[in-house]
């Protein structure tokens, strides 16, 4: 999928997030590095996660809840999005902006992301300077107070926030489309921002209500990479995390989607000059349990038909028939709620989408009828391995590799295995999942239609409001 | 063996963690000019190597806008026997990730790649062939700009982009950096294929290009490496100098209708040079203006205080020749007028008064204090090689950065906006709907 890995402060990670990780960047541990792994829970439940990485003297540390989009009743869509940037609005001992204030005296970098399955904040900071990550989140965790005036103008912010990413972009509009299409009844249906209507009634109340339901330390995994040492972290935690006081979570049975028996189709009419095709196919996700290759077959097959400009959709449709500007497949292997396979693409100049779709289920014809060669299979593993190493280079991707896993309830040790996994993937079991999956009633289109744009010519005297 | 030096030293010191030394750079110059810089670093198996030449889009020549993206695009499309299938296999067969870029001044081509031998060796290959010899197939062309127009195409579906092309346009006039690197619809068009070979051999030459190199490698193989990767680079001439840039006479606003829900707001002037002598006081007066995330001035009013953006932010842009000074920020459209109104009276009471002396030291506690996190994988330590390298700064600039943000008062900052940042000559930029 097209996505960037810009962090924009308190950004929204959609569903266009994990499914760079899983090709890019979700990659496996291999050999010695899984001792520089350690955990610990402590006795309120907090799960503490630290890898050792000693390149640079720096430290991550990440608080991931198990609180997202995928938790949100209708009518209260995006309130666990407005509850993030809620949270740096000050608690029973902070002033709102300080806790900002004081990590940027820290010389630190930090950030919150909200997606379909976690909320989770974070701080980047000199390795000396841990604790004061770890007293500031243990406070927040239990002691924010939410001023009425400040949430209306955060949902402001929030709703600013929308505008710019989803209601002007076109594209966006789009993919928002298509997953309120795919999904008729799970909750992936909606958007993690939430919809605008949802964002104009959400109350105080419903935000302490959230906060309260969920911000504990048994609902929450604290993952630390860096220049550290394990049991300093851990007595750090017990220091601070550890007076945070246990609570009662019940999440509620989410409602799984019905299986899909006939294709679905949308379109989206926005002023843009080309036009926009996503569709998708239902396909399942890791669960945990042994021996599951589908997944990983899955992915293989993503990196057939988009891993870099040697794949199958760059070398026969951009290239060859050049019937393509764009066109990108994707996968995500990890998450709570069902997967989805997903591709999309921008036709070429002079040709349409319908031309562009053809030749799109062509190739996902081929993937079903013959087996892919040796060259690819071999190509794939190789992009896979490197990109593992590769990934080490930054210690907070190994902590967002970390966190997402735990979150969504599988156990980070996944990850040693996840080079092996792709490894063992046949090119018969390639074909198997297209043909399981990718067929007609399985699947959702949405079209973005371009509306003519009348965009004015600067004008030299100034619009209105242009002017001292 | 560490790759960043300082950790011996860091284990020592433990005591003072703010004490340690910046990676070592290692500099020479190839026989035909081409200036290398590497750091070594050798606790992953990885290496990060590019070469960069003067040949950004600021030396597209007059009317043929989008030349020095389309060069960079067009290098994988074909070499000598072999096209763009062939070359991708060689680099993504060894699972390295190739890519060339084009901006303002620079055009880089970088590769990131496994440092074991079997890896290395075929994809520095191949990177050498498609940098010296590319044929830039005439089929290929066709085909890159036509999706290159595509491109601009969904670029002027996006008012923040349109925002920013009127920007360098109003502020810029007809200095080359007033043009975007994409070209425009026009200039695309009226390439012409001779046109990519033409650039290719004016600006791919030793005295042209900088080659940097981090990871992997002891100090002889990084010696060899780039001497097999540069070293057939043709002797050259460097780039003639930019033209400079002239401030703009008088105020200017523009306002551009477009469909959307939000209007979006630029303001600004040109700014500074990667070399100016002021650069570390507008870079750190710029941190509390607008540079520093939510603590800044304006994250203060516009978002914290008023709730009118998400987004709110200054930048100096430093490039060879004075780079934009910009204030950004988007809103919905009946917030607009207040919105430009506040932008530019926080900017004018700066500019005027100067920080506080409370705010220069939280600056220089987050600009200092946070410095590890600048050079902290072999990726970041790259990118201010090449910074490093293409502009000619001193080796020593990491080793210096917290002195020079140290020696940064609040006077110099008075003073220096005072002397850069004119209210009567700032270009406003609008894009936006109905209100």
């Amino acid at each position: 999928m097209k996505s960037s890995f810009l962090i924009y402060h308190r950004k929204l990670f959609g569903r266009f997030l994990k499914t760079v990780l899983v090709v890019a960047v979700v990659t496996g541990m291999t050999g010695c590095s899984e001792k520089l792994v350690q955990e610990q829970t402590l006795a309120n439940g907090l799960k503490v996660i630290v890898r050792e990485d000693h390149r640079a003297p720096v430290v991550v540390a990440q608080i991931w809840y198990k609180v997202g989009a995928i938790d949100e009743p209708a009518g209260l869509t995006g309130i666990s999005h407005v509850l993030e940037h809620v949270m740096f609005k000050g608690t029973k001992n902070l002033k709102v902006g300080e806790f900002s204030k004081i990590i940027a005296k820290q010389g630190g970098r930090e950030n919150a992301f909200t997606g379909d399955d976690y909320t989770a904040y974070f701080q980047q900071l000199e390795k000396s300077r841990l604790e004061i990550s770890f007293k500031l989140e243990a406070d927040r965790m239990q002691n924010l107070l939410i001023n009425e005036a400040e949430a209306k103008k955060e949902i402001r912010v929030v709703m600013e926030e929308r505008r710019l990413r989803t209601d002007d972009k076109p594209e966006s509009l789009t993919y928002e489309k298509f997953n309120a299409t795919a999904y008729q009844v799970h909750p992936y249906k909606n958007p993690v921002i939430g919809w605008m209507k949802d964002l104009e009634s959400i109350k105080v109340k419903d935000l302490e209500a959230w906060y309260k339901r969920w911000y504990a330390p048994n609902n929450a995994t604290l993952v630390v990479v860096g220049d550290v040492k394990p049991k300093e972290v851990f007595a750090l935690a017990e220091k601070y995390y550890g007076k945070v006081p246990r609570a009662k979570v019940t999440p509620q049975k989410i409602k799984p989607e019905p299986e899909q028996k006939k294709m679905r189709s949308s379109q989206v009419s926005a002023p843009a000059k080309v036009p926009y095709l996503i569709f998708g196919y239902h396909v399942p996700v890791i669960d945990g349990s042994k021996d599951q290759w589908q997944p990983y077959a899955l992915s293989v097959l993503a990196g057939v038909l988009d891993g870099g400009n040697s794949s199958r959709f760059t070398r026969d449709l951009i290239r060859g028939s050049k019937v393509a500007a764009t066109a990108s497949a994707g996968y995500s292997m990890y998450s709570r709620g069902p997967g989805m396979f997903l591709f999309d693409g921008n036709p070429a100049n002079n040709k349409t989408i319908p031309e562009l779709e053809k030749a799109m289920h062509d190739q996902i014809d081929q993937v079903k009828n013959e087996l892919v060669t040796d060259v690819e299979l071999k190509r794939v593993k190789a992009q896979v391995l490197a990109g593992d190493i590769f990934s080490r280079d930054s210690v907070f991707y190994q902590a967002m590799r970390i966190g997402t896993l735990e979150t969504i309830g599988l156990k980070h040790t996944l990850l040693d295995d996840y080079v092996k996994n792709i490894q063992a993937v046949t090119a018969e079991q390639v074909r198997q999942v297209s043909k399981k999956y990718f067929y007609k009633q399985n699947m959702t289109r949405t079209e973005l239609k371009p509306t003519k744009i009348t965009s004015g010519r600067p004008n030299q005297s100034g619009g209105p409001n242009v002017r001292n | 063996m560490s790759a960043i030096k300082y950790f011996i030293v860091l284990v020592l010191l433990f005591t003072s963690p703010l004490l340690f030394a910046s990676p070592e750079i290692q500099s020479w110059k190839l026989k035909n000019g081409t200036r290398v810089l590497f750091v070594k670093a050798n606790d992953l198996p990885i290496v990060q190597v590019a070469v960069t030449f003067d040949a950004g889009s600021a030396r597209d020549p007059a009317g043929k806008n989008g030349l020095s993206m389309m060069v960079a695009g067009m290098l994988e499309e074909g070499v000598p026997g072999m096209d763009a299938d062939q070359i991708a296999a060689v680099f993504e067969d060894q699972g390295a990730i190739f890519s060339a870029s084009s901006s303002r001044d620079m055009l880089t081509i970088s590769l990131r790649s496994l440092s074991g031998a079997e890896y290395l060796e075929p994809v520095t290959s191949m990177f050498r062939k498609l940098m010296l010899k590319p044929t830039f197939p005439l089929e290929s062309f066709e085909r890159e700009r036509s999706r290159a127009l595509t491109g601009l195409k969904q670029a002027q579906a996006d008012p923040g982009t349109l925002a920013q092309w009127n920007f360098f346009k109003a502020v810029y006039g007809d200095h080359p950096y007033a043009f975007p690197g994409e070209g425009t619809s026009e200039s695309l068009t009226l390439l012409q294929w001779p046109d990519l070979a033409k650039f290719h051999k004016r600006y791919f030459n030793g005295s042209n290009a900088v080659m940097i190199m981090v990871g992997d490698l002891g100090n002889r193989q990084a010696r060899s490496l780039a001497k097999e990767i540069a070293g057939e680079l043709p002797d050259g001439d460097k780039a003639s100098p930019l033209p400079d840039v002239v401030l703009p006479t008088k105020k200017n606003e523009e306002f551009m209708a477009f469909p959307s829900s939000q209007s979006h707001i630029r303001i600004g002037q040109p700014g500074m040079h990667r070399k100016d002598p002021d650069y570390f006081t507008l870079y750190v007066g710029n941190y509390i203006l607008g540079g520093g995330g939510l603590v800044s001035r304006l994250s203060e009013t516009i978002r914290e205080k008023e709730g009118l953006a998400y987004s709110v932010y200054s930048y100096f842009w430093p490039l060879r020749k004075e780079g934009p000074f910009l204030i950004g920020m988007q809103t919905r459209n009946d917030q607009r007028g207040k919105a430009i109104s506040l932008l530019r009276s926080i900017l004018k009471d700066f500019v005027d008064n100067g920080p506080t002396q409370a705010e220069l030291d939280a600056a220089k506690q987050n600009l200092t204090g946070g410095f590890p996190l600048r050079i902290d994988s072999n990726k970041k330590i790259a990118g201010y090689l090449n910074v490093i390298g293409f502009y000619n700064l001193p080796l020593t600039y990491l080793d210096d950065f917290k002195d020079r943000i140290n020696e940064v008062t609040v006077a110099k900052i008075k003073d220096a906006f005072k002397r850069r940042i004119h209210d009567d000559k700032l270009v406003t930029i609008v894009v936006g709907g109905k209100q």
